[in-house]
């Protein structure tokens, strides 16, 4: 950054990442860079359901399975809500196995290589028994029950419609349905997972190291299952390769890696490789979403039903249950739009596969795209433009209370759509495309306009009836006697730039420079209690919380000021690292300031503390940013390819911090959401082995996939976060699938074929042609 | 296990003599026995190029090479780039266009660049498109990086 160049703020500017210098010199430190006495190496079930009759380790090698985890509580995520029956998973096999990849022992060896080949040496012996892999059969009449306790395979199954939905649906002019499919994905962040667990000699403590969006989490969480208290465990998220949600649950074998370093008193460390991951880290977005839209004679909504079906795999994920993607279905379903008759039901349901955890989006990719499907088919039904179905439907008074009690607040729906579509000239693109069908080229046009949740505190999280509530956030600021700041957050970022843009925040307040500020963070013993990060949380509410605090530390500082210079506090102003009586010349420096308040607390009387640390905690409602994405696509109707020509993002999430950074979170969401909509796709084959087991087979875009990415701000203001930054990690992956598709859709509508499943693959696309020419 | 191997390599003009398994695959041994972890393994089956070094100049895929394969060869990674102090114009360009997120597919992508960029400056930009298509990051959804990879080439081209 240019520490010469001087504007009014640091908030609004894209400054460089401080992150960076280390990243781009092969300095950062990862948890994979860490080397340990001991290595693990994972046995894994190879098949999907079963009961372990026997394992044998080959002679002298050290294998640890379930009978030596007595002691060690199995995880039993709950949720006190819609009937929701809880499910044990123990931290190894014990007796039954559910999916392939689930861990039934860990073999330890001084190396990694070794470990890896005493583990292909041990012999399980399972009785293979029936396993249910597609949620249609799972759900069957008779199928195969995932865990005894929980009847038909539903783990949980909510209900929500508002009282007049009946009459409103028997009322409407027209009532179409459609249904979409999204098939399963990974996360897959670069960075596998990975831990490494020390026993310190000194303390007694374990110090445990590894990738994770939850660092303070995983401490409560691993403690409470081994039964040691928490201040004997120590664990710290280093740089993290990535997450998208995916690091955010527990994985159980960060839980065998603490307990063995406490049994070793040593080094014990795991690096998950990259077919692990993709068979036994955490899938999503295996969904399935019926819609039913009721509209009146000009287009505008009169109902919605909505059924909603989640296969969830084997067990329930920690912190989240395997619920969150169901229930955020039923809560969030009606959108951008103004529906006030809703119906929806919406289920999880257990299968004999790798469990769900949440996944950037979670489920507004899919039911972003089941909507916004309702709604180019209801404008073609109705004869009305797209944008115009979408006009007449779109939430334009704030705030807004949705069908399920959600508040939406200031937002731009309508202006974002109206700003997308004078980018594309749609007028021009009709045109092109019209003179392209008549040459065999098949061009079409999308657009998805939706709403993005963001930054919400407890009680969000306490309506879905999670016994353990996240959501607030706390910050810790402290002045040195040098006058430098030290921030130390409970969240934890994971490649977004958060020590950047807090620090950013936090300048401005005190009117320092960014780089006097280090935002330290990942590290339980150095940081105070808080979530991490997840659900577009960070910077609001850490961003929030360290507004707050530095409002106090400035509070602080006028305080000294006005001792120091004899001046009344209210004629004090900070600016530009200095304290000023305002219409005087009389000033301090800050870093005085500072010295005075630790060197030379005497001077103040008593009146105030000596040092400088404030902190805050935050804990808003939640804020729901908004977006429009529009693709035009052309379709190979020989092949079955798609090529997306143009890609334009018009969205609003407040206040921007950082533009460079907000840019850098919507091109990565938006990638992720072009590969959901046309590459990536977990298989499973009948009896639940994984197909897609290396980057050769399961497919994340490369560079040559994604088209430039066109991106426009709103910056609307809302009240509802303090910083007036709105959370915006997810609406890239949000949208996107959809927005490709209505794009599909429309090119191939000369072929009167409808494209609803995600990916959207060259084979689906070359069957609906053919499908739609047999029939013609 | 099988016997192990004396080799040397060659990395950024320091001599490192390690004794390897025949087996050993040269990211690790650049990362866990030479100590250099600003190499990272990201597949460990040569898809995501997270793991690429230049040997002899040109980019390889170190977790697709064995370590005894680059005995005594000329091998460069992320910590030799820059020059001392000075950092590359492509580590200058990353940082200045955001072409880096959770940074860990970073240093592959730096030395692909460095090692088509150094040999051909002039490189046209589908065909620089077609170099960076061998990498994958997951974070940044390529728009900066090939904004830096093209800022760079263009300063190494006025050069």
């Amino acid at each position: 950054m240019n520490r010469m160049e001087r504007r009014e703020t640091w908030v609004g500017r894209s400054i460089r990442r401080v992150e960076d210098p280390a990243l781009v010199t092969g300095r950062g430190r990862f948890t994979a860079d860490l080397t340990a006495a001991h290595w693990v190496r994972f046995v894994r079930s190879p098949v999907a359901a079963g009961t372990i009759e026997r394992i044998t380790a080959p002679q002298g090698a050290s294998l640890i399975t379930a009978a030596d985890l007595a002691a060690v509580k199995p995880i039993r995520p709950m949720l006190h809500k819609f009937g929701y029956v809880p499910v044990e998973q123990p931290i190894l096999a014990s007796e039954v196995v559910r999916f392939v990849g689930e861990p039934i022992g860990a073999v330890i060896a001084a190396s990694e290589e070794e470990a890896e080949d005493l583990a292909d040496c041990v012999e399980v012996a399972i009785a293979e028994s029936t396993a249910v892999i597609r949620a249609a059969d799972a759900l069957a009449a008779g199928a195969a029950l995932v865990h005894k306790n929980v009847r038909g395979n539903v783990i949980i199954e909510a209900r929500h419609s508002t009282p007049d939905f009946d009459a409103a649906r028997k009322a409407a002019h027209r009532r179409l349905s459609v249904e979409v499919r999204s098939r399963r994905q990974n996360a897959m962040p670069l960075e596998a997972r990975g831990g490494h667990a020390t026993y310190d000699p000194a303390s007694g403590r374990i110090f445990f190291t590894c990738s994770t969006q939850t660092p303070h989490l995983m401490r409560t969480v691993i403690a409470d299952l081994i039964g040691m208290p928490e201040s004997e465990l120590r664990v710290i998220a280093p740089d993290v390769g990535g997450g998208f949600g995916q690091k955010m649950s527990l994985p159980l074998e960060y839980v065998v890696l603490v307990w063995l370093a406490r049994k070793l008193k040593s080094s014990v460390a795991w690096r998950e490789d990259r077919r692990e991951n993709l068979i036994a880290s955490f899938h999503s977005r295996d969904q399935q979403i019926r819609l039913e839209g009721s509209f009146d004679r000009a287009g505008k909504f009169v109902a919605l039903a909505a059924d909603v079906t989640a296969n969830v795999g084997a067990y329930s994920c920690f912190p989240t249950t395997c619920a969150v993607e169901p229930l955020m279905g039923l809560a969030e379903l009606p959108g951008p739009y103004d529906i006030r008759a809703y119906s929806c039901v919406a289920r999880a349901v257990l299968t004999h596969t790798c469990p769900m955890a949440p996944y950037r989006g979670v489920t507004r990719p899919v039911i972003t795209l089941a909507l916004e499907r309702l709604m180019d088919r209801a404008a073609a039904k109705l004869d009305l433009d797209p944008l115009e179905i979408r006009r007449r439907n779109l939430v334009d008074r704030f705030p807004y209370v949705s069908a399920t009690g959600l508040v939406l607040d200031e937002a731009s729906y309508r202006e974002t759509m109206e700003l997308a579509a004078a980018t594309l000239d749609v007028a021009a693109f009709r045109a092109r495309q019209h003179e392209g069908r008549s040459q065999g080229r098949f061009l079409g046009l999308g657009f998805a306009t939706f709403s993005e949740r963001t930054g919400y505190g407890t009680p969000a999280f306490a309506a879905r009836g999670m016994e353990l509530t996240p959501g607030w956030e706390k910050v810790e600021l402290t002045m040195d006697p040098s006058g430098f700041v030290e921030a130390r957050i409970g969240a934890s970022p994971h490649g977004q730039g958060l020590r950047t843009t807090l620090a950013q925040i936090i300048a401005d307040e005190l009117a320092i420079e960014p780089a006097q500020i280090a935002v330290v963070h990942g590290d339980t013993d150095r940081t105070p209690y808080g979530f991490g990060t997840f659900a577009s949380r960070s910077l609001v509410i850490a961003g929030g919380a360290a507004l707050i605090a530095a409002r106090k530390v400035r509070l602080k500082l006028i305080k000294l000021a006005s001792h120091l210079l004899e001046a009344a506090p209210e004629d004090v102003v900070l600016e530009a690292g200095n304290a000023k009586v305002a219409g005087t010349d009389r000033l301090l420096p800050i870093a005085a300031l500072a010295r005075a308040a630790y060197h030379q607390a005497h001077r103040f009387d008593g009146e105030i503390e000596p040092g400088i640390m404030e902190a805050a905690t935050y804990d808003p409602p939640g804020t729901f940013s908004n977006a429009c994405h529009a693709a035009i696509v052309e379709v190979d109707i020989e092949t079955g390819q798609v090529g997306i020509e143009k890609f334009v993002v018009a969205e609003d999430a407040g206040r921007l911090i950082n533009p460079m950074v907000v840019d850098g979170q919507i091109h990565g969401g938006v990638a992720q959401g072009i590969g959901n909509a046309l590459l990536e796709e977990i298989i499973y084959d009948e009896t639940g082995n994984i197909l897609t087991t290396t980057l050769a087979d399961y497919l994340p875009p490369t560079v040559r996939e994604i088209p430039p990415i066109e991106v426009h701000h709103r910056e609307t203001l809302s009240e509802a976060t303090i910083t007036g930054a709105k959370g915006l990690g997810e609406g890239g992956a949000i949208g996107a699938p959809a927005a490709i598709i209505n794009a599909i859709n429309d090119a191939l509508a000369p072929f009167k074929i409808s494209i609803d499943e995600i990916p959207a693959t060259p084979q689906r696309i070359r069957a609906a042609l053919r499908a739609a020419q047999a029939n013609a | 296990m099988t016997e192990k191997i004396e080799i040397t390599l060659d990395i950024n003009g320091r001599r490192h003599v390690v004794r390897v398994e025949p087996r050993r695959t040269l990211v690790d041994a650049i990362r866990d026995d030479c100590g250099l972890t600003g190499t990272h393994i990201g597949c460990e089956h040569g898809v995501c190029g997270a793991c690429t070094v230049l040997i002899g100049g040109e980019p390889v895929r170190s977790c697709l090479m064995f370590a005894v394969q680059a005995d005594r060869k000329e091998i460069r990674t992320v910590e030799g780039l820059a020059q001392g102090d000075a950092l590359h114009p492509l580590q200058r360009a990353f940082m200045e266009h955001h072409g880096l997120q959770c940074g860990f597919c970073t240093p592959g992508f730096l030395m692909l660049a460095a090692g088509v960029l150094e040999r051909e400056p002039e490189i046209g930009d589908a065909d620089l498109i077609e170099v960076l298509s061998s990498n994958l990051c997951r974070c940044t959804g390529y728009q900066n990086i090939v904004k830096a990879v093209r800022a760079a080439a263009a300063e190494m081209r006025a050069k």
